[in-house]
Formats: C-alpha cells, structure tokens, sequence
C-alpha cells in the first residue's frame, strides 16, 4: 500500500510511475510487459501534438499537452463504492456487466451462467491476458487509430491495467448488453481503461460503456481505448455513453476491425467533458460487410468535442456509413474531421459520410472537415455537412398549430437527435439517451 | 464495360520553342544579387527593391508545406532555377515590332487573331516580360489602365500602391513570398467608377526557356460600380527538367463592382504551378473564379474571396483535369468577414489513368456575422480502375444565424450511359466522350462563348484500342 500513495503523489512523467506501476501489476505475461515498456519509451519521445498537425487543425492544444497536472490512480479502493454500483444501474436487462471505480474493479463480475455454459468470456483484461493468453495476444494491441494520438495512445498502453475482455464464440447469439461502467472520482487522477470486445464468427453480441464521474468537481484525465473485432459474419454492436463530468479531459482511441459479411455498429454519445478528443477508425478488411459508425454530440459552456474519424475500406463490395450530428449551445466547439479512403483494389465500395450542426447560439462554432481519398473508380462515395439553424418555416408549422414556440424549438432539437437514438434497438438505452441528452437542454 | 478506354487530351498545341537570346538574364539560383539585378533592371523605387527583400527572407524562413500538401514540392531545386530572363523588351503597342521568335510563338498559339476576334485588350508575356500588350483606345479614353506589373508601379503608385500585396500579403505562404521577392511581368489594371467593359481583357503567359521560373503578378482593381471580364492562357513546351510557375494574383472589386477572372491553364507536364489567387469584395461587390486546369504536373491553386463588405458574394467554379503524372490539388477559400455575405463553389474534377484530382477548400464565418450562406458541391468523375481523387474541405462556422452545405461525390461512367447509346450507333469513345462533356457541361457552360468552344475541344477525347 505504501507504493501505491507513493505512486499516486507523482505526476504522470515520471518514469518511477511506470516502474511501480508495472510491479503492482504482478502480471505474469512477458510479452504485454515488453509491449507496455516499448510504449513506455516510446511515449517519452514522442512529441506533443502542435499546431501544424494536421490531425489536430482547429483543436486547443494547451489542455492536452499539459498532462502533468495529473497522476495516475492508486491500486486501491477509492471510496464509495457501494454507492457508485448501486448508481450503476442505468440498464436494468443485462447479460453481464462491470463497474469500475478509478481504474480498480469496484464489484464482482457478473455473467449470466448460460453464457459462461456457451464459452462467452467476459472478464478483465488481467484475468484474460492469464487465462485466454492465445486469443487476447490474437487481438490485443493490433490495431490503432492512426488519427494523431499516437502520444496519448503509448500512454494508455504503458499505463493501462483496467479493462474487459469480452469474446463472443462462433455462432453465438447474444441478444442483452453486456454493460460496463467505469467510474472516475479522485480529484486530479488519470485513468485508462481499456476494453476489447471479439465477436467471433457469426456470433452476435450487444456492449455498451458508461462513462461517469462520481462528484462535478473533481478534475480528471481519462485516455480510453475500445477495440472491436468482428470475425466473418458476425454482428457486434458497441456503444459509448460518455458523461464524465465538466473538468474532464478525455481521449477516446478507437477501432472498429471488420472481415468480410460482417454487420457492425458503433455509437458515441457525448454528453459530458471538458474537452473531448476521440478518434474512431472503421477498418474493412472483408467484402459484403456493412459497418455504421454514428455518434451524438451536445454541447454546451465551453466544452469541446473534437473527433476525428477514418472509414477504410480495404477490400471490394464493402459498405459503410457514417452519421455525426452536433447540437451546440453556449461557447461550446466542435470539430468533426472525417475521411473516408477507398483503396486502389477495393472496387464495389459504397461509403457515406454525413456530419449535421445545428447552431443554437451565436458564439458557438463549428468546425467541419469531410474527406475523401479514393483510390478506386466503381464506387459509391458522397460526403455530406451541413452547418445551419432550425429552419424557421418548420418552427411556423408548429406555431400555426398553436405551439409555442419554446416548445417547437425544443421538439424540433429533440427531433434533431432521434435520427441517432432510433438507430438503438435496445429501447431502454434510447429512452436512458433520450433523457441524459435532453437534460442538456434544461 | 470490360475495358476503361484511355482517354487522350490535346495537350500539345503548346509543345514548342524556339531558341532565342536573352540580353537579361540574372543566372541560376535566388539570392539579394538577384532581387538587386532585378531592380536594377526595371529601374524600380527603393519601397520595391524594400519589399522585394523583406519577401526573400520570409521565404527562406518558411517551410514547404509538405505536412499538408504533396510531398512532390520537395522535388523543386531553388538553387538550379533562373529567376529572371527578358529580352530587354518593353511591350509594344504594334504587333509588327514584336521580336520574329516571339511573333511566332503567339502566332502559333493564335493570339493575334483572338483580339482582333473579340478582345478588348490582350498582354502577352513571354517569359519574365511582356512582349506586347495592347488596349483598345477607347478604354484608355475612359481612364481605364491595363499595364505590366513593372509600369503599374511606377508610373500609377497612386492607384495600385494602395492594394499591393495587401489582398495576399507576403507571408501568405512560401510561393507568394517567392512571387513577392522575384515578381516580373503581370497585368496592373485598374477599371474606373462606373465603367463597365464590355469585352473581356486577356493575358497570355508563355514558358520558352528552361529551368525557367515564371513569377507573374497581376493586381486588378475595379473601382465603385465598374465591371469586367479578364481572361488567362498559360503554356510552355516540355523540356527534360521542372519549370516552376508561381503567380500571385491580388482582385480587388470596391463596392458594387464586378470581377470575372478567368484562367485556362495548360502548362506542359513537367510544370509546377503554384500560385496564390485572393479577390477582395466589398459592400455588394462580387468576385468570380473560374478556373480550369488541365495541364502542369503539380498545380495547387485556392482562389479564395474574402468578403469584406456587406452583401458581397464569392464564387468559384472550377474544372480539373488530371492525367497520367498529373496532380491537380486545386479548390477554393472563402472567407466570410461582413454580414449577409454569400458564396458558391462548384468544383467538377476528372482522373483518368493514374491521374489525381484533389479538392481543398476553406469556408469560414467568423463571431457575430448575421446571414452569411455558403453552398459547396464538389463531384470527381473516376475513368480508370486506378484513377485517384481526394476531397479536404474545412468549414468553420460560428454563430447560429449563418449556414452552409457540403456536398461531394464520387462517380465513374456509368456502364448504363455508355451501353444506351452505343445502342443508338455511338462508338464507345465518342460515348465516353459524350459522357466526360454532360459531366462538365453546366460548368463550362460559364465560360465566354469562345472559350467554351475552345475547351470543349480540349475535353475532346481519343478512344484507341478500347473496344475489345
């Protein structure tokens, strides 16, 4: 114990962090020890992004390399947990589910037995890397985003050590989410969770992440990253509810890692952080599979909600969409930068790209970057953005129908969102969105 | 279609040269010997030999902008180009004291014919100089200046002093501070209140030697209410090495009045041209670019409109035309700076063989401008299996009482079109062709009459061996 308030009083940087911390692991996994010193001094070199990278254009840059201000999270109890998992209970239908409170398990895992029976595994990263080593060495760490992070990525690697490993057998249909909660709590820590999620041939399995902060107050760090891979035929579908509190600043590195005739979908809803990077990178290495990447943002103050996303197809006959839709109040800013690159081989490819602001303030600013790299000349590929306000002819409709207008405005944002929401078929998790979202507007 | 037929463009109209002396040359590579040769030369004021320096450091002190753009920059030797060449020539008025070897070229590129056709000016510079520019008189009577960039600031500093390097300061980027330090050649015109010209003025830039760099400016002012139309031509004949083409290109359009500028752009295939184009628009003003690029290795070019007066609009609608070796990264920037301000852009791009075609565009409202619109469509047409496009726009919007829309799309022939009217008779080539001209159709549609026919012959296109 005396190691770890050790360890919690030095700043990130530090490289006695990541010796203590690597000890406390008492991991017995040579090979992610090497891969977590490798990212170690890797993290050291590498630079801090800076104003002429394009991957970071319109970003604020000062929050993120300022990362000395916080220090990693003790491997210890934080208190309250019993209150923040009985808070743990936005869905009440599940197949399992976790809570963890600053990077440390806060309740015993839970799985439906007949899952287990079927060979689904669902348990923490450290469990897996000691009891499934072949499948998670398969998977783990193979892909990155490629969007930027690289700096905040090695930094995850190095300092990770909470997460869920969820893998889905062939053919294994699974029809309740498996939920994860992570909670943040002490003031100034830095957590990394990490979660990686297999659907194994034509299996099909539903993950959802709530991410939440125990008190407003606090200050806190979060470097997440969330990995997808969907074996062929199978049909996974990832969700993120990302509401950590307003002094957050957090990155989320993701991938989302198709072979062919897979049918996927990811979903990040932004409600909470200061500043919110995230990097979602949708790779289609099979033909026939469709992959939808869609994400709901609002927000409000000064927050930020900057994300960047790639849709690579690399392989022919492939789909893919990507649906955005921002709705900004307050000073707040957004920068979607999206691209979509279609590789010289991958002919058949369909590709769509949509980003949709709606501007509810005068100070709030929006930034839109829709890309296209196109390789290949039988395709199907169109971007769409759109900045704009309510459309005052439909604010007239409902005002000839006697609605005032507080009412029509706030019908016709609500509206604005259900494109996303309706796209969950998991009613309990629209209505649980519908309600975190529309408190936004409160 | 079981083949992608290969489509050929008539490029080489311009692929000739002939040998000529030059009694100015200021040898290879840049330094202040250079910029002083120059001066020297021209005989310019000390604020233009000042400017010319204060622009070669800001060159040498940036960068290449090779974290965004193509990588192909690098290729460019600044120590083995010859930054200024003439004959020693001050443009003529009369066609008749052109130098023989200068005569024909234009001659063979038809310039004479083409002002006598419809022109109501035309410049013709033949690498660092114009060799001939002529107006016609009227316009000179209605106060109207149509001179080279050397003459514009000597003897009219009253009028184009003013705005110089104003719309594009110097350390815009790399190539207009190039262009700043070693600038030669251009059109200065200014347009006074009120005066509408009805025919177009045109400039014709001509590359004859080698390791040539070509650094034309052109400042265009249109005083309250004037309108016109002013049209470009480029091209040079292949030679072994790389021929850098940097222009910088400053439109200033007071309020109410109207620019149309116009370029056709079809430098050889070993030309880099990188070139800095900003029109200034104020109160109700409006500035235009129509832009067609079919020729150069590399070409990045963002006409861009900065909308400074209220009720300004900006537009640029453009063609690209990218084949084998080619890359044509053009696009458009459009700055909102006043309320009410509108902008259009349409961009239209084709890639054939392993061509590429990249659209780049800025569109920004800044804090607390009211009903400011932008619509950007931007469509690439693919013809070969590994034809190559890109599309990075940016847009930044603030406020809530401004909107835009981005579209974009990318398409191949459809094998339909093609199969409907080879039924009707069609060869598969002139099918193709047919459906290369409806995809650029509404665009070229906006260029003068002249230049539509022109261009429509440009686009015409060779199918050989394509039918199996």
């Amino acid at each position: 114990m005396s190691e770890a308030t050790l360890s919690a009083s030095l700043p990130l940087s530090s490289s006695e962090v990541f010796a203590q911390r690597q000890a406390q692991l008492g991991l017995n996994a040579d090979w992610f020890a090497e891969k977590q010193a490798a990212a170690w001094s890797q993290f050291q070199e590498l630079p801090f992004p800076t104003r002429t990278n394009e991957n970071w254009r319109f970003a604020s840059l000062k929050q993120v390399r300022a990362l000395e201000d916080f220090v990693p999270t003790p491997f210890a109890a934080a208190g309250d947990e019993e209150t923040l998992v009985a808070r743990s209970s936005h869905l009440k239908d599940y197949a399992g589910r976790f809570v963890f409170v600053d990077d440390n398990l806060a309740a015993a895992r839970e799985l439906d037995p007949e899952l287990a029976r079927q060979g689904v595994i669902f348990t923490t990263l450290i469990d897996a890397l000691h009891q499934h080593r072949e499948l998670v060495e398969k998977y783990l760490l193979q892909q990155s985003p490629e969007l930027g992070s690289e700096k905040f990525e090695t930094l995850h690697v190095a300092m990770m050590r909470a997460g869920v490993f969820l893998h889905v057998p062939k053919g294994v249909e699974v029809k309740k989410p498996f939920l994860v909660y992570h909670w943040n709590k002490n003031d100034g820590g830095a957590i990394f969770p990490h979660t990686l999620f297999v659907c194994d041939e034509n299996a099909e399995a539903n993950l959802i992440e709530f991410q939440e902060s125990a008190q407003t107050d606090t200050r806190h760090l979060v470097v997440a990253n969330s990995h997808v891979y969907a074996e062929r035929g199978a049909r996974p579908s990832h969700t993120i509810i990302q509401n950590w509190n307003l002094n957050t600043l957090s990155f989320q590195l993701n991938t989302s890692n198709a072979q062919s005739d897979v049918t996927s979908r990811g979903t990040v809803i932004n409600v909470g952080s200061d500043q919110a990077r995230q990097e979602i990178h949708g790779k289609i290495f099979g033909s026939g599979s469709d992959v939808n990447i869609y994400s709901l943002n609002v927000p409000r103050g000064s927050q930020e909600m900057d994300q960047r996303t790639l849709q690579t197809h690399l392989a022919p006959n492939s789909r893919s969409d990507l649906l955005f839709k921002n709705a900004l109040q307050g000073d707040s800013k957004t920068i979607f930068s999206g691209l979509i690159i279609v590789a010289e081989h991958a002919q058949g490819t369909d590709a769509y790209q949509t980003n949709n602001n709606l501007m509810l303030s005068d100070t709030a600013e929006a930034n839109s970057l829709p890309g296209l790299e196109i390789g290949a000349n039988d395709v199907k590929c169109s971007h769409g953005a759109t900045t704009g306000r309510i459309d005052d002819s439909n604010i007239f409709y409902f005002l000839a129908r006697g609605i005032p207008r507080p009412m029509a405005e706030e019908l016709m944002v609500f509206g604005f969102f259900e494109e996303i929401i309706e796209k969950f078929d998991n009613e309990d998790l629209a209505e649980f969105v519908r309600g975190l979202v529309q408190n936004k507007f409160r | 279609m079981a083949t992608t037929p290969d489509l050929n463009i008539d490029r080489d109209s311009g692929n000739f040269r002939y040998d000529t002396t030059y009694e100015f040359d200021a040898g290879v590579g840049l330094n202040e010997q250079t910029i002083d040769y120059i001066c020297d030369v021209k005989g310019e004021d000390d604020w233009v030999r000042d400017f010319r320096k204060r622009a070669l450091e800001v060159f040498w002190k940036k960068p290449n902008p090779t974290h965004w753009a193509s990588k192909q920059l690098d290729e460019i030797d600044f120590d083995k180009i010859r930054y200024y060449l003439s004959k020693g020539q001050r443009p003529t008025r009369s066609w008749d004291e052109v130098p023989p070897e200068v005569k024909e070229t234009f001659e063979r590129l038809g310039i004479p014919e083409k002002e006598r056709a419809y022109l109501a000016g035309v410049e013709a510079q033949f690498d660092s100089e114009a060799s001939y520019s002529n107006m016609k008189e009227e316009l000179s009577k209605q106060g109207v200046i149509f001179v080279g960039s050397t003459e514009g600031l000597k003897e009219h500093p009253e009028i184009f002093r003013k705005w110089f390097g104003k719309v594009i300061p110097i350390g815009d980027n790399k190539y207009s501070a190039l262009n700043s330090a070693v600038f030669s050649g251009g059109s200065f015109i200014y347009v006074p209140p009120g005066v509408k010209l009805k025919q177009p003025l045109q400039a014709y830039f001509r590359i004859n030697a080698e390791n040539f760099g070509q650094f034309e400016r052109t400042l265009i002012i249109a005083d309250e209410g004037a309108e016109l139309t002013y049209m470009e031509g480029c091209t040079a004949p292949k030679f072994e090495t790389n021929t850098l083409h940097s222009a910088v290109v400053e439109l200033v359009a007071l309020k109410g009045a109207k620019i149309q500028y116009i370029t056709v752009q079809n430098w050889s295939s070993n030309v880099f041209n990188l070139v800095t184009k900003r029109g200034l628009a104020m109160e109700d003003a409006e500035v235009k670019w129509i832009d067609c690029n079919i020729g150069s290795k590399l070409t990045m070019k963002y006409p861009g409109v900065v909308m400074r007066g209220e009720g300004a609009r900006g537009e640029v609608v453009s063609i690209a035309l990218a084949h084998d070796g080619q890359h044509q990264d053009t696009g458009a920037k459009m700055v909102h700076a006043a309320n009410n301000t509108a902008s259009n852009i349409v961009s239209k791009s084709i890639s054939i063989g392993q061509g590429r075609s990249t659209y780049r565009g800025v569109v920004s409202m800044p804090k607390h401008l009211k009903n400011c619109k932008n619509n950007t469509e931007c469509d690439a047409l693919l013809i070969n299996t590994n034809s190559r496009t890109d599309t990075y726009p940016a847009i930044t919007v603030r406020g809530q009482n401004n909107t835009t829309q981005h579209e974009a799309s990318v398409s191949k022939v459809s094998a339909e079109q093609i199969f409907y009217m080879m039924q009707r008779g069609l060869s598969e080539g002139e099918a193709m062709s047919l459906a290369v001209n409806g995809f650029v159709n509404d665009l070229i549609r906006e260029f003068p009459m002249e230049y539509s026919v022109e261009l429509k012959r440009l686009i015409d296109l060779e199918m050989e061996g394509s039918v199996g």
